[in-house]
């Protein structure tokens, strides 16, 4: 972050109510290995500066990456230019109390930054990886991936906001394909790029993840053999690394207040919550207790303040079932005159910020993995997503997991493949049956949740316990 | 075309002249440019959301050597003093990086198979223009989506001498339309040249259709239904297939929807697919600078023809490669066209569902070619040859080897163009050429 962006911001000539620059300098090293052959190594820099000006009540934007006075005039002049152009058909009569003018800084906590490790060790690691989870002859592909990013980001603005943030990141991803007599299966790490955290290159230790990377070769291997998922209605246990993917889509999205205002109908879709539902919808069952919480520090979705420079704190969502409170950002909560969080979030430099999740977490509940089994005389485990689909009001939907478990009279009998279920969101979260304690409890995310116009994806958190559903759908693949 | 285009390509030249002249006698480099300045506005309700514009470019070097290979990516800025600075430090960045590298037994090394210049100016609206000639006459009608104009560069260079310009300037607006009952219906008016008149006549079709989404929903129970899927919905089907079914090192790597075929299994004698570039919405060359067939069939009359290969895979598994992308994903997509007539097709529908878009799309079993996915937007309950009613959207699961297998019942005799709209990290080109198709027995769920 060479390029002093406060004297950049003094030089500004420009006659608007409010201006502010944020600048994004994000570098990411990729290594993909598979088969235990290189496939590809680099890393890309991304580097610019977004310019947002406030006039007539509407704000007006401008990107560049090119850092230099002029560019920036040239692009606070066009930003200005937007926001007169447009601010006869404004949705709303923005203020600058939509730009808060914080002070602060925040930096993710690293052990071993990205340079501990050189090309050679995360390449061999790696190696390692495709190694062990080539448990069998039956394993037709291995593949091993792992991303580690620095992004840093500033911004200040005309009002006096001067905040940094940097955030470093370990995204990870081993998976397996076995096949045998005509039958394919595949798992992975606890599902598609599940392993992603704030944090150093300790989160690559080698011999916790030699250890995984074994288990899930056999479990692949494990797969082909085992019966389909039966198709039936009965208890639905969903492990930590499923429980993300559920959270995500049926209480994260469906809460984001710039959906409900109908911002996404056009791409994303829109929600099956309204505005009169806060404070009032039944949600789930009482044991349901959401938390919007940027504040966790390994979760990936974590910041101290976000891109309006609002100051991010924990929110219940969701207490004992009852919804309370949206995904909205200052901008949506002045258009709707709604509680909301510290969520205007931009991809990068080159996207406007809107409505997102951070970390979304479900509280944990009481009761022991093993109680929780020993309870159910019948019933589905079902661990790591691999397919999901859902409505554009979040309400119906089907999603898929790699490896399940049948469960029959409190003990687990047989390895199930292809496990499925779909159901719909408030019954289904109705459902909640039991909530697992903190030892069950465990922390993943997504790299890339998609959404906005145009387009952007979003690093967001999410930890859970196990949790079990009575009377879902569940069934498996094509006969 | 632009002045900030001329800037860029005049100083990607001489980067690149930079970058090659720096090489030694056992390095070879791939030079790869992306660009584009955008003007974004984003509507809600017939008002504008956001607004702005988005100056951006990145240049990729892929430097080989030894066996082996490693990337670079960095901002590019169209100031050569700046971007020398970058490509050079990147290049030794990758002369740090590349002996620490396994030796690659796959590596490419970049070829001459000669060099391309396109170069398509368009009449875009200014930025200054835009709301008031998109918005003035909308009336009262709730207006949502996104507006997207500007210049797109694509640029492609090598050690071997090859070079690749390709720069077009487009718009387009995709928006949809809404009833207050929530029932949709969606457009894109997209193109080189903005005409107003085009323009006006476009968004007064889209009120009309919507006057049918207003008459009162019909909830559909699950079950299996004769299906006509309009173009845009057959356009949802068919990228499912860049999605592990047509890449060849999908077939070889187990993760194929398709591998049923290259077992002797056969789709309707009236599906083909293929890769046509004579649509020229999008370059032929790949991020390799490798040129393409203009024209590939994938799928003849149900049978597979060919899969995509990047130069990658087919030196790993000894196939044949056809200058595939890098994800071995289709770029210029057609699905050929068939005998129904547009007036005939309620008609032969009969009693079923029309659906003119598809919505959240993923494998529910991949190896079984199996589907999931919503209906969205303009959908109808169809009774006996007659549109009677919007429908509650409702979700699908259904494999592919049964719609464009047996329960294929007729293609439509016309196509339409669906451009490609994502706007993920940049703006994408091209689009599928795609017909309607009629399906009997498609399976709904929930």
């Amino acid at each position: 972050m060479e390029f002093d962006l406060q004297k950049a911001l003094d030089a500004l000539e420009l006659n608007a109510d409010w201006v502010g620059l944020r600048q994004v300098s994000e570098t990411t090293h990729t290594h993909v290995v598979r088969d235990a052959k290189p496939q590809a190594n680099g890393r890309s820099q991304t580097q610019g500066v977004m310019v947002e000006v406030l006039a007539q009540g509407q704000f007006g934007y401008a990107a560049t990456n090119y850092l230099d006075s002029v560019s920036l005039q040239a692009a606070a002049d066009r930003a200005y230019q937007q926001a007169l152009a447009t601010a006869q058909w404004g949705v709303h009569q923005f203020t600058t109390d939509v730009r808060p003018a914080t002070k602060g800084h925040y930096r993710s906590p690293v052990q071993k930054p990205y340079d501990h490790l050189s090309v050679a060790d995360i390449t061999g690691l790696l190696t390692q990886v495709c190694d062990t989870l080539k448990v069998s002859d039956k394993i037709v592909r291995t593949s091993a991936f792992a991303q580690i990013l620095e992004t840093e980001q500033r911004f200040v603005s005309s009002n006096g906001a001067d905040i940094e943030q940097t955030i470093w990141m370990v995204i990870t991803d081993y998976g397996v394909t076995a096949q045998d007599a005509g039958v394919t299966q595949k798992r992975t790490d606890n599902g598609w790029f599940a392993r992603c955290y704030q944090g150093g290159v300790e989160l690559m230790e080698p011999q916790a993840i030699l250890n995984r990377c074994q288990t899930i070769g056999e479990q692949a291997v494990e797969l082909l053999t085992a019966e389909e998922c039966p198709t039936t209605t009965t208890m639905l246990v969903l492990a930590p690394d499923q429980m993300m993917l559920q959270i995500h889509e049926s209480v994260g999205h469906p809460l984001e207040l710039d959906r409900i205002l109908g911002d996404e109908r056009n791409y994303a879709g829109s929600s099956f919550v309204t505005l009169a539902d806060f404070g009032d919808l039944v949600y789930g069952s009482p044991l349901m207790n959401i938390t919007f919480d940027p504040t966790i520090s390994e979760e990936l979705g974590s910041y101290a303040f976000d891109d309006s420079g609002l100051e991010a704190k924990r929110e219940y969502l969701i207490r004992n079932g009852k919804l309370i409170r949206g995904l909205g950002s200052l901008e949506s909560q002045v258009r709707t005159d709604t509680a909301g969080v510290a969520n205007f979030r931009a991809s990068s430099w080159n996207r406007a910020p809107i409505d997102r999740m951070a970390n979304l977490n479900l509280e944990p509940g009481h009761s022991t993995f093993d109680e929780m089994i020993e309870s159910i005389d019948h019933g589905v485990y079902m661990e790591s997503n691999r397919s999901w689909s859902i409505d554009d009001y979040r309400n119906t939907f089907q999603f898929g997991c790699e490896y399940g478990r049948l469960i029959e009279n409190g003990k687990f009998t047989k390895t199930l493949r292809n496990p499925n279920y779909r159901g719909i969101t408030n019954d289904f979260w109705g459902n909640l049956d039991q909530v697992g304690d903190r030892s069950t409890l465990e922390v993943y995310g997504t790299p890339a949740c998609g959404k906005g116009e145009p387009n952007q994806v979003i690093r967001v958190g999410h930890a859970s316990p196990v949790c079990a559903f009575k009377e879902i759908e569940v069934f498996g693949g094509v006969a | 075309m632009s002045t900030l285009l001329e800037t860029w390509e005049s100083t990607f030249n001489q980067l690149g002249d930079i970058l090659l002249e720096n090489l030694t006698s056992n390095e070879q480099l791939v030079i790869e440019m992306g660009g584009e300045q955008s003007h974004f506005m984003r509507f809600n309700k017939a008002q504008v959301r956001q607004s702005g514009l988005v100056t951006d470019a990145t240049v990729k070097l892929r430097l080989i050597s030894q066996q082996r290979t490693a990337y670079a990516a960095f901002p590019f800025t169209g100031d050569l003093d700046v971007d020398r600075a970058a490509g050079l430090d990147n290049l030794n960045y990758l002369r740090e990086v590349l002996p620490q590298l396994p030796e690659d037994p796959y590596v490419i090394l970049p070829q001459n198979q000669g060099s391309s210049h396109e170069v398509y100016a368009g009449q875009l609206l200014s930025p200054e223009q835009a709301a008031a000639a998109i918005l003035e006459k909308m009336g009262n009608v709730d207006f949502t989506g996104l507006y997207t104009s500007g210049p797109v560069v694509r640029a492609n260079r090598n050690s071997a001498g090859q070079k690749h310009w390709f720069a077009t300037e487009t718009f387009v607006l995709d928006y949809s339309m809404i009833t207050p009952t929530e029932k949709a219906v969606k457009s894109i008016y997209a193109g080189a040249d903005w005409q107003q008149d085009q323009y006006e006549a476009h968004i007064a079709q889209s009120k009309k259709q919507l006057v049918v989404m207003e008459r009162p929903v019909k909830t559909v129970p699950p079950g299996k239904y004769r299906t006509y899927f309009a173009p845009e919905a057959v356009a949802e089907l068919l990228a499912m297939l860049s999605w592990g079914a047509v890449s060849e090192a999908s077939m070889q790597q187990g993760g194929s929807a398709l591998a049923k075929l290259r077992e002797g299994k056969r789709l309707s004698s009236m599906f083909s697919l293929r890769e046509n570039f004579n649509l020229g919405t999008v370059p032929r060359f790949n991020d390799l600078g490798e040129v393409a067939p203009e024209v590939l069939p994938l799928i003849a009359e149900g049978q597979l023809a060919n899969t995509l290969v990047n130069s990658r895979t087919a030196k790993e598994y000894g196939v044949s490669g056809n200058a595939a992308s890098g994800s071995e994903g289709m770029r210029a997509a057609e699905m050929l066209s068939g005998q129904l007539a547009s007036e005939e097709i309620v008609k032969q529908l009969d009693t079923g569902l029309y659906l003119s878009n598809l919505h959240y799309l993923n494998w529910s079993d991949r190896n079984g070619g199996r589907i999931t996915g919503m209906t969205r937007f303009a959908c109808f309950w169809v009774e006996r040859g007659e549109i009677r009613q919007p429908i509650k959207d409702l979700r699908f699961d259904e494999s592919l080897y049964s719609f464009w297998g047996e329960n294929l019942e007729a293609i439509t005799d016309f196509q339409a163009l669906v451009p490609e709209v994502d706007t993920y990290e940049a703006r994408s080109l091209g689009g599928a050429k795609v017909p309607g198709m009629l399906v009997k027995d498609f399976t709904f769920t929930l």
